[in-house]
C-alpha cells in the first residue's frame, strides 16, 4: 500500500467507527469490524481503488460487523438491533468523532491502555503497529486493547468528557517520539490537528503548538549518529521555520483567548526559544516568568527545576543554584541541572563529579551518554 | 508506560527466607512452583503486562576478543562467580509501584512445603529512548 492511501484509510478510521456506532453496534465489535475493513482495504484497494472511500470502508465496515453478530447467536439483543438497521446508505458528512477521542481517554483506563485504544480507533494503526511502536509482543497490545474496550463498554458516548485526559494521552504518545517503523511523534501531530478541527479550545491549540514548536527542531535535536544535541547547541538553521510559523500563529490564537492552561505556557516557551537565533539572544527573563505561570497552572514537579534552568541563564548561574536548592533533590535530571549550573559559575571539579553522578542516574539512553561526554570533556580540559 | 527487568539469582541475592534447595522438594512441590510460574506469566499476558521471560542454564562460558586474526579467548566456567542469573521477566507497566507489586508476587511462588520462597528478586528500569519535550 503506498503511503498515501495508508495516510488517507487513517484519516477515514475515526469518522467510520463513529458510523457504525451511531447505526447502533457497540463500540468493541464496531471497533473490530472497522480493524477487519482496515485489512481488507489495504489488500484490494492497490488493484481497484474506490471512488468513495469512505463508503467503501462503512460498506465492508458494516458487512464484517452483521457477520461477527450474526455468528453469535447468544447475543440475540444485539441481532435484533441490528435487523431493525437499515443498510448502508448515504454517509452523513458530519464529523462526529471528538466522542471517540473522549472514550478512548477515559479516566478509568490506565496510561498504557488510553494510548493503545486511541492509536488502535482513532489512529487506525494496526495492533502489530503499535506493538512495533512501543516495542512490546503484539499480543500484549491486543490485550491491552481489548481490557480497555470491557472498561469504556457501557460508557455513553453522547456527552464530552474532560478535554485535559484526551490532551494528557496525546502529550504521551508524542513525547515517546520516533521508535520502530511508526513516527509517533507525527501520529500524535495527526491526531492533535484533527481534534483540534473538531472542537474549539485553547488548550488543544496549545497543545497542538507545542507539538508544532518541538517537532520543528526535530532535525536538529541529534546527529545522524543519533547522538543528542541540547538546545543551546543546536544548529539553529535547521530547524523547521515553516512549523515554527504554523505553532507560532496557532499559539497567538490561543493566547488572545485569554484562557491560559499549562499547554499554551509550554508552548509560548517554546515559540520564545523558536524565535531566538542563539541562547544568548533568547528573551529568559520572559521566559522565567512564564514558567513562574506554570508553577501556578500545574503541579507537575519538573516544571521548578526548567525554571531553575531558565533562571540561571537569566540572573546568572548562582541565581540559578539559589532557585535550585528550592526544588526537591530527588528528581529525576536535578542533578544533571546542578552539573550545568556549576559548570556555568566556573566550578568545573564540582560540575565534572555531578555530570558522572547525573550520568548514572539517567533514565534515557541518550542522555547518560550526553552526560558522560559532558564529564569527560570537564575531566580531559582540566588534565594539565 | 515503562520497561522493567525481573531478575532472578542463582546465586548472589540475599537469602530467600524459605531457603531450601529445589532438589530437596517433593515433586509435587516442584511442580507447583513451575505451576505458579507459568499462571503467573499467563495473567501478565492477560493485563496486557508481559513483554518477555527466560530461563538460563546455570553454566555460561566468558568470552573475550583476543587480537586480530585469532580466534576469541573462551575461559570458565567460574564456580566462583558471585553473581549468578537464573532467568528473567521483562514487563511493561504503568510505574514503578505497579514493577514493585508485580515483583512481590513472582517472589511468593511456593516452595518447600508449598510455602512462599520469599525470594529476593531484583528489579531493573529500562532504560528509556529519551522524551521529546525536555523544558
Amino acid at each position: 500500500m503506498i503511503p498515501m492511501e495508508e495516510a488517507l484509510l487513517r484519516n477515514l478510521t475515526p469518522a467510520v467507527l463513529a458510523i457504525l456506532v451511531r447505526r447502533g453496534a457497540d463500540f468493541a465489535a464496531a471497533e473490530d469490524a472497522v480493524q477487519d475493513a482496515l485489512v481488507e482495504a489495504v489488500r484490494v484497494w492497490p488493484g481497484e481503488p474506490p471512488r468513495d472511500p469512505k463508503g467503501w470502508l462503512v460498506t465492508v465496515a458494516w458487512r464484517r460487523f452483521l457477520d461477527a453478530t450474526r455468528s453469535e447467536t447468544a447475543r440475540r439483543r444485539r441481532e435484533e438491533l441490528v435487523d431493525e438497521e437499515p443498510g448502508p446508505g448515504p454517509v452523513p458528512g458530519r464529523d462526529d468523532t471528538l466522542w471517540l477521542y473522549f472514550l478512548c481517554a477515559h479516566p478509568d483506563l490506565s496510561p498504557s491502555s488510553a494510548v493503545a485504544l486511541t492509536l488502535r480507533a482513532v489512529g487506525g494503526l494496526t495492533t502489530r503497529q503499535i506493538a512495533r511502536a512501543y516495542m512490546v509482543p503484539e499480543a500484549t497490545v491486543a490485550q491491552r486493547i481489548s481490557r480497555a474496550k470491557r472498561t469504556v463498554s457501557g460508557e455513553r458516548l453522547d456527552r464530552p468528557g474532560d478535554v485535559a485526559t484526551v490532551l494528557h494521552v496525546l502529550y504521551l504518545v508524542f513525547n515517546e517520539g520516533y521508535s520502530g517503523d511508526v513516527d509517533l511523534a507525527a501520529e500524535a501531530i495527526r491526531l492533535t490537528r484533527h481534534l483540534a478541527a473538531v472542537i474549539d479550545h485553547p488548550e488543544v491549540a496549545g497543545l497542538l503548538a507545542l507539538m508544532l514548536l518541538h517537532h520543528a527542531r526535530r532535525a536538529a535535536r541529534t546527529t545522524p549518529e543519533g547522538i543528542l544535541v541540547p538546545l543551546a547547541e543546536q544548529d539553529r538553521g535547521r530547524w523547521d521555520t515553516g512549523l515554527i510559523t504554523e505553532g507560532v500563529r496557532i499559539l497567538q490564537g490561543a493566547l488572545a483567548r485569554d484562557r491560559l492552561g499549562p499547554y499554551q505556557a509550554q508552548a509560548a516557551i517554546a515559540a520564545l526559544h523558536a524565535d531566538a537565533r542563539t541562547t544568548e539572544e533568547t528573551d529568559w527573563a520572559q521566559i522565567v516568568e512564564w514558567y513562574d505561570e506554570l508553577v501556578t497552572l500545574t503541579d507537575n514537579p519538573v516544571i521548578p527545576l526548567n525554571r531553575a534552568v531558565a533562571v540561571g541563564e537569566a540572573d546568572g548561574p548562582h541565581a540559578g543554584l539559589a532557585a535550585l536548592s528550592e526544588v526537591d533533590q530527588r528528581l529525576p535530571r536535578h542533578t544533571a541541572v546542578a552539573a550545568h549550573l556549576y559548570e556555568r559559575a566556573g566550578d568545573l571539579a564540582t560540575a565534572a563529579r555531578l555530570y558522572a553522578e547525573a550520568a548514572h542516574e539517567a533514565s534515557n539512553l541518550a542522555e547518560r551518554e550526553h552526560l558522560t561526554r559532558r564529564a569527560a570533556r570537564l575531566n580531559t580540559d582540566r588534565k594539565p | 508506560m515503562a520497561k522493567y527487568l525481573l531478575l532472578k539469582h542463582y546465586r548472589g541475592a540475599p537469602a530467600a527466607v524459605n531457603d531450601v534447595p529445589m532438589d530437596q522438594w517433593t515433586p509435587e512441590e516442584v511442580s507447583a512452583h513451575v505451576q505458579y510460574m507459568n499462571d503467573f506469566a499467563a495473567r501478565l499476558e492477560e493485563t496486557g503486562e508481559f513483554v518477555d521471560g527466560q530461563a538460563l542454564a546455570p553454566e555460561g562460558t566468558f568470552v573475550r576478543y583476543d587480537g586480530e586474526g585469532r580466534p576469541p579467548v573462551t575461559d570458565g566456567p567460574f564456580a566462583e562467580t558471585k553473581d549468578l542469573i537464573a532467568g528473567w521477566m521483562v514487563i511493561d507497566v504503568d510505574d514503578y509501584d505497579r514493577a514493585i507489586e508485580l515483583a512481590g508476587e513472582l517472589s511468593a511462588a511456593p516452595g518447600a512445603g508449598g510455602r512462599p520462597i520469599h525470594e529476593w528478586l531484583e528489579v531493573r528500569p529500562f532504560l528509556t529512548a529519551g522524551p521529546t519535550i525536555t523544558e
